[in-house]
């Protein structure tokens, strides 16, 4: 641990520090010699082009990508003309700009994806171009052989603009940058001693403060990383740092170097009060003073540090971030340092631990050191660092009651990550800082743009995005990057929240309906099935999956879409093979179309629903005719599906209809419409006995009822001869309870009485009792020495019965001792 | 409010609140004071979650019934009307609204569709005017092989598991159970994106197909509940009974202006005798009542020995308590007195032994004399086709002969037009002619032993206490899958109608329960199809029994019993003839 500091460097209060990022992985023969180099910010990707101005057509220059820690990603000869710059946008793509004006764009993997022009002219010649970034953005400026810029702020809106001329300037000047400021896009560029800022509409010229007189030329300059700082080299070797708005100055060093830096960048990080630059010589690397060697190599500026490619390795320089100096600077007495010292002694199991505890104890720095240990980790790139760290942090986080966990536990996680994402195979180095700049969101775009889908999926997973932004994105895209419905299903497989619908709608827009088809059958919404398939004209297979998905009201949908677009046969065909949409429809119409319901039994077959559709319909038609002929209608169905009791019911009821109008006509009974039962009734209610006797036989009710009926209607209008005369027609069918009890309910107990001596024996003693006969109902009951009989007469005794009493009490001990 | 919600082990206010809330949010939206005309069908499931006076408060000033023709007057901003998704209801809605436009043009109408917007009704109406919908969830349906309600049921599950958890494991059997596991288990892949990360309050979720038991329903009820329920019909929790006996209770006035308006009672169990006593065997309830009157009067006793401001403060306080109790006694002394007056009845008596005839397999063969009887007698139709589907149950359906027998008299007794709602019954599986010549009915039976013979209606021991001897079908479905298991039943699961399955469902990692020792396991019945209140009082039986182990919760799509569920199957042809 102790060496932690040994590769600081201090410069005036701030501690720079290298760090070997990758030993790189790629192996070039010619190192970065003669080579076009591109590297994007944010860990991105770096891109090579070997000799760019070779122009014989038989060794075509080659054209590299590479991952930051230069794993080969794509490689393809250079066939266009040739190169003057080359840079990568935002969304990691490579923009080539060529000598002609052109800039032709690439994606990560190589793969042309557009070109545009930096000017109408054929005969432009560009001298120099920058490529940068600003927040609308990215963009590129040309410099042309007639001396003129032209700027792009956006590509993916291109607008050219072309600047203004620039007093004196004769081909290219001798540096420029360009500035983003205000919400302007400017240029500032040195020509000899003089200095322009040319923007949309002016050139002025302008004067760094203090720079003194005799600094000479400015030969290179650098803008920082947010464009807040400017450097300025002279070519008697003198550095001016300031403001990029040209209004202070903030150093002015003299490096002793008279020749031209080849690269120079700021190097700071946010927050910092130190900005210091980066120039590079051919084996010189110097930070604002500091010194040391180098191959030829390539400085890559970043939001909190500068990369540093070389064709070996690649360094991260940056100021030590002052949490990191705290804790590591030597006999540095803050608390996360001695909290580092305590967890140390502990794991040592020395008692010195407990010291140190109680040191930051005491000034109540406990929380402070835990929460610099976590963070310092955060900026630490080695992982055993980051370890101890932690650890300490945890260890101190122990002595403390509400400390709150979310930062130590949000760090642990997105170490991981980043840890994750360095890996030389994925090669993102990113800093702490740059993620949590750069955002999870666009990490996860990135990783998934550089098909690290299983990563970004892990990651997702890992830090629990919901599945709709995280896991479930990333499989779309690595879904539709695949494209070959096979291939995306057994990729993407059933994992939840997946939108095949998205994917399928661009499969048909990009006219592959069969793929789209097929991928929707991997749509678990079928809401989403339906419009898409309805839109594709596949209303059949719309239906079932409408069908499938038991929503009803979908099916609808699409039953009514159908409904316009087939003719009836058609529609009727396919409802035939969707029963579930079939009888929704039949629903339907049985509420609002009663012949289209017809239709559909028939076509269906459906014999026996046709029939009961004609029976409800029999009931609507106010004639008898037609509902004759409905009814016959309906026999005839019910015949063809062998239905026979139907038929012959309906028959029946045919019958009886016309029967009754018969009746009514003669007679003006009033009997259409009624059930048999009830016209017989009302027949012998009228007295039409014939009548009645005639239906009980036509129709052939069965006796019971019909000796029900008759008794009850005679008893009602109190017909008792008739009655009498009835029952001795032959053996009663129900019996001669029933008489009893009628005769009772018409409050003729005389009559009731009539009917007792014929009651069968086992409801005799019920027949007396119905006709308050207690003497009868016991006499009875002790002849049939029936227990339960007894008791019931016994139960409607009243005192005065004594003797009656007695004698059943009698009777029942005998009976219960047999 | 509804404070016997919360206390079970599932608090089901959770749901009635975001029912309420959502009603509320909806009521918002439409700024400015509201008239709401009310689907009359409507007005009871809402009753269950919001008063008037929640209304109220969202600025709702008035409230009429939907019918046809001009809306009553009412100075209002807007007009809501809160309907079903029927088709004939559009009609009549756009009626009103176009004998309003004249007069106010101000004026904005609203339409909430329950449970939810349909695609017909949306076109129907814009057949008339342009116009804004939303809509929420309740549920209903069977014959017709409409899957609306099984849909609902679905889409209802998943809100219950979004508020209660997923349900790891999943039990089911019939067909529409199937079919509505199968919809669930798509949704969740569906909305799979968000994985729900609550802790899940139920173990188990078994649904169940109404048309694997058939038979319960057909019974009559027996407990306290089932009886009010046969006998009055109990409406989304109201019960309206004829007025005699509860005007005597007024002493001292003019008793001879009798109420002539039916007298309507709330039950649920946030009345605490009702609660005891709901699910007893109406046979046990009399004792109890005695009880409770004893305790009550006891009670009032009390003062007497109060001597001490303090304790005469302490018996007062105590006072509207006692009063609210002793009314509530008098309430439901009256009940049980009407109810006594029917059940001790001889058709009652002779109608229930023929169910347990029936129930235990004699003469299920032949035709059954009472039937006969009854028929001739002209019985209410509903009594004789309960009585003939039961023994057509209870058979394994009908010998052909007997089931044509049955039939013709049926439509000869009370009309040729019957003849649609008994092919309805044979289409649902409640009437049907036997086709094999086995009838397995007695094996169901006894597998099952869905009869006790030695039942006991005071002190239960068994949940066939609710039904005086039989036991549900549904309700020892249910018991068997707690345990041993339905492997165990494996055989008689085959004789019954529709498949049966099991799923699982996958929960996030951290979400499995750590069960405590002796914690119970929750299971969420749910009846595709209905229940009865002696279902659900056998089910609580089960959850109170000590060694159950089992706590259930029932949800259904309706609660039925035999008279209102062979209602909903019948047919009947508007008769146009004069």
């Amino acid at each position: 641990m102790a060496f932690i500091t040994a590769n600081w460097n201090p410069l005036g209060e701030a501690f720079y520090r290298k760090t070997e990022l990758y030993e790189m992985s790629w192996n070039l023969r010619d190192g970065l010699r003669d080579s076009l180099v591109a590297a994007a910010p944010y860990g991105g990707p770096i891109a090579l082009l070997r000799e760019p101005h070779r122009r014989s057509p038989s060794s075509r220059p080659q054209l590299e990508i590479y991952s930051a820690s230069g794993v080969a990603i794509a490689s393809f000869p250079w066939k266009s003309g040739p190169v003057v710059q080359l840079g990568w946008t935002v969304s990691d793509e490579l923009l080539c700009v060529q000598e002609d004006g052109s800039v032709l764009i690439y994606d990560l993997f190589g793969s042309f994806k557009r070109h545009f022009s930096m000017g109408q002219s054929t005969k432009l010649q560009v001298l120099e171009a920058k490529v940068f970034h600003s927040p609308y953005g990215t963009g590129v400026a040309i410099v042309t052989g007639s001396s003129r810029f032209t700027l792009a702020t956006n590509i993916d809106e291109l607008k050219l603009r072309r600047l203004p001329e620039v007093p004196g300037l004769q081909g290219k000047p001798s540096c420029w940058v360009v500035l983003t400021q205000d919400r302007q896009t400017k240029v500032l560029l040195s020509n000899g001693p003089e200095l322009f800022i040319l923007d949309n509409t002016s050139c002025t010229a302008v004067c760094p403060p203090g720079l003194s007189p005799q600094a000479g030329n400015i030969v290179h300059m650098s803008v920082s990383f947010s464009y807040k700082y400017l450097a300025l080299f002279t070519d008697t070797g003198h550095l001016w740092t300031g403001s990029s708005h040209l209004q202070e100055k903030l150093s002015e060093v003299d490096t002793k170097k008279t020749t031209t830096p080849k690269q120079m960048i700021w190097c700071r990080r946010p927050k910092s009060q130190q900005p210091s630059v980066v120039l590079m010589w051919d084996r010189l690397l110097l930070v604002a003073g500091v010194c040391s060697d180098t191959d030829p190599c390539v400085l890559v500026g970043e939001l909190d540090g500068v990369r540093i490619v070389s064709s070996t390795n690649q360094e991260l320089l940056q100021e030590v971030p002052l949490v990191c100096q705290d804790i590591f600077k030597i006999a540095s007495m803050a608390p996360g340092a001695l909290l580092l010292e305590a967890h140390r002694e502990y794991e040592k199991s020395s008692q010195k631990a407990d010291e140190y505890l109680r040191e930051i104890k005491e000034q109540s720095m406990l929380g402070e050191a835990v929460r610099q240990c976590v963070e310092a980790a955060g900026h630490e790139y080695d992982t055993n660092t980051q370890k101890s760290l932690l650890r300490a942090a945890s260890f101190g986080k122990c002595f403390l009651t509400d400390f709150s966990p979310d930062q130590f536990v949000t760090t642990c996680r997105e170490l991981r990550v980043l840890n994750a994402v360095r890996e030389s195979s994925v090669g993102l180095p990113l800093t702490h800082t740059q993620f949590k700049q750069m955002t999870l969101q666009v990490l996860i775009d990135r990783l998934v743009y550089r098909q690290f889908y299983p990563l970004a999926i892990e990651i997702c997973r890992y830090l629990k995005i919901p599945d709709y932004q995280g896991v479930s994105r990333v499989l779309k895209h690595w879904a539709s990057y695949e494209a070959i419905a096979r291939a995306v299903c057994v990729k993407v497989g059933d994992s939840p929240g997946v939108s095949y619908s998205h994917i399928a709608a661009k499969a048909y827009e990009c006219g592959r309906t069969e793929l789209a088809i097929k991928l929707l059958d991997f749509e678990a919404r079928s809401g989403e099935q339906v419009p898409l398939l309805l839109k594709m004209k596949r209303s059949q297979l719309a239906l079932s999956k409408a069908v499938e998905s038991g929503d009803t009201d979908l099916v609808y949908t699409v039953v009514s879409y159908l409904k316009n677009e087939m003719n009836r046969g058609d529609f009727f065909m396919t409802l035939r093979n969707q029963p579930v949409a079939l009888s929704l429809y039949r629903q339907f119409c049985k509420l609002q179309e009663q012949d289209t319901l017809k239709d559909l039994y028939n076509q269906d077959d459906d014999h026996q629903e046709l029939a009961n559709y004609y029976v409800t319909a029999s009931y609507r038609e106010k004639r008898l005719e037609s509902r004759l002929s409905l009814l016959q209608s309906a026999v005839d169905e019910y015949n063809k599906a062998k239905n026979e009791f139907a038929a012959k019911a309906t028959e029946d009821e045919m019958r009886l209809l016309r029967f009754q109008r018969k009746l009514d006509d003669e007679k003006g009974a009033g009997l259409l419409g009624l059930s048999l039962q009830a016209t017989i009734e009302a027949l012998l209610a009228l007295g039409l006995h014939k009548q009645a006797e005639q239906l009980y036989r036509d129709f052939k009710v069965p006796d019971k009822r019909y000796w029900w009926l008759k008794l009850k209607s005679l008893a009602e209008k109190e017909e008792w001869e008739e009655l009498e005369k009835f029952s001795k027609s032959k053996k009663s069918p129900i019996g001669y309870l029933a008489f009893v009890e009628v005769c009772i309910k018409c409050n003729n107990k005389y009559e009731a009485k009539k009917y007792v001596s014929k009651v069968a024996p086992e409801q005799k003693v019920k027949a007396h009792l119905a006709v308050s006969d207690l003497e009868g109902a016991a006499d009875a009951a002790i002849e049939r020495r029936n227990e339960s009989e007894m008791a019931a007469v016994l139960s409607r005794c009243s005192a005065s019965d004594r003797l009656l009493i007695d004698r059943l009490n009698r009777a029942r001990t005998t009976a219960t001792k047999k | 409010m509804a404070a016997h919600l919360s206390y079970g082990r599932v608090n089901l206010n959770i749901l009635r609140e975001a029912a309420r809330k959502e009603l509320r949010e909806f009521l918002d939206k439409c700024s400015g004071s509201k008239a709401i005309v009310w689907d009359e069908y409507l007005t009871g499931p809402f009753g269950l979650i919001a008063q008037y006076s929640l209304l109220k408060e969202h600025e709702v000033e008035k409230m009429f019934t939907l019918k046809s023709g001009r809306l009553p007057s009412a100075d209002v901003k807007n007009i809501i009307f809160f309907v079903r998704p029927r088709l004939e209801l559009m009609d009549i809605i756009a009626e009103n609204v176009f004998s309003e436009d004249k007069l106010h043009s101000s004026r904005e109408f609203h339409i909430l569709f329950v449970p939810r917007r349909s695609m017909l009704c949306e076109q129907r109406l814009k057949e008339y005017f342009e116009f804004h919908t939303s809509y929420r969830f309740v549920a209903e349906c069977y014959l017709e092989n409409d899957q609306t309600s099984l849909y609902h049921t679905a889409k209802g599950l998943m809100t219950l598991q979004a508020l209660y958890g997923t349900i790891p494991q999943i039990y089911g059997k019939g067909e529409c159970a199937r079919h509505v596991a199968n919809m669930m288990l798509r949704m969740k892949r569906e909305f799979a994106g968000s994985q729900n990360q609550i802790l899940p309050v139920f173990d188990t979720l078994l649904l169940l197909d109404r048309n694997v038991d058939l038979l319960t329903p057909l019974a009559t009820q027996l407990t306290y509940e089932g009886l009010i329920d046969e006998i009055y019909g109990i409406n989304n929790g109201y019960v309206k009974l004829p007025p005699e006996k509860f005007a005597q209770k007024k002493q001292g006035e003019a008793s001879k202006d009798l109420p002539t308006e039916p007298k309507k009672l709330q039950l649920n169990s946030a009345e605490e005798l009702y609660a005891e006593i709901r699910d007893k065997n109406f046979n046990a309830v009399g004792a109890a009542l005695s009880k409770k009157a004893k305790i009550i009067s006891a009670a009032f006793e009390e003062r007497h020995n109060a001597k001490t401001v303090g304790e005469i403060k302490q018996f007062v306080s105590q006072l509207p308590h006692m009063q609210a109790a002793r009314s509530s006694l008098a309430n439901h002394t009256s009940i049980a007195e009407l109810i006594k007056d029917i059940t001790t009845s001889e058709a009652f008596f002779d109608n229930l032994t023929v169910e347990q005839e029936f129930m235990t397999g004699v003469d299920t063969d032949k035709v059954n004399t009472y039937i006969e009887d009854c028929i001739a007698q002209k019985d209410p139709l509903i009594k004789i086709l309960r009585l003939v589907c039961m023994q057509s149950v209870c058979n394994n359906g009908l010998k052909q002969k007997v089931f044509d027998y049955y039939k013709r008299e049926i439509l000869q007794t009370y009309g040729y037009e019957h003849i649609l709602t008994l092919n309805n019954l044979e289409k649902g599986g409640l009437l049907k002619p036997q086709t094999s010549s086995r009838n397995n009915y007695p094996t169901i039976r006894k597998t099952l032993k869905l009869w006790m013979e030695d039942a006991n209606e005071q002190n239960p021991n068994d949940i066939s206490y609710v039904y005086s001897g039989y036991a549900p079908l549904s309700i020892r479905l249910t018991q068997v899958l707690a345990r041993p298991g339905w492997r165990s039943i494996e055989e008689v699961l085959k004789m019954l109608p529709g498949p049966h399955f099991e799923e699982r469902q996958q929960l996030p990692a951290g979400l499995h329960k750590k069960r405590q020792q002796g914690e119970n396991r929750t299971t969420l019945v749910f009846f595709l199809g209905g229940v009865t209140y002696a279902e659900i009082a056998a089910l609580r039986f089960l959850s109170q029994m000590e060694d159950s182990g089992m706590e259930y919760i029932i949800a259904t799509t309706k609660l039925i019993n035999g008279t209102t569920w062979i209602k909903s199957l019948m047919d009947r042809p508007e008769c146009q003839t004069p």
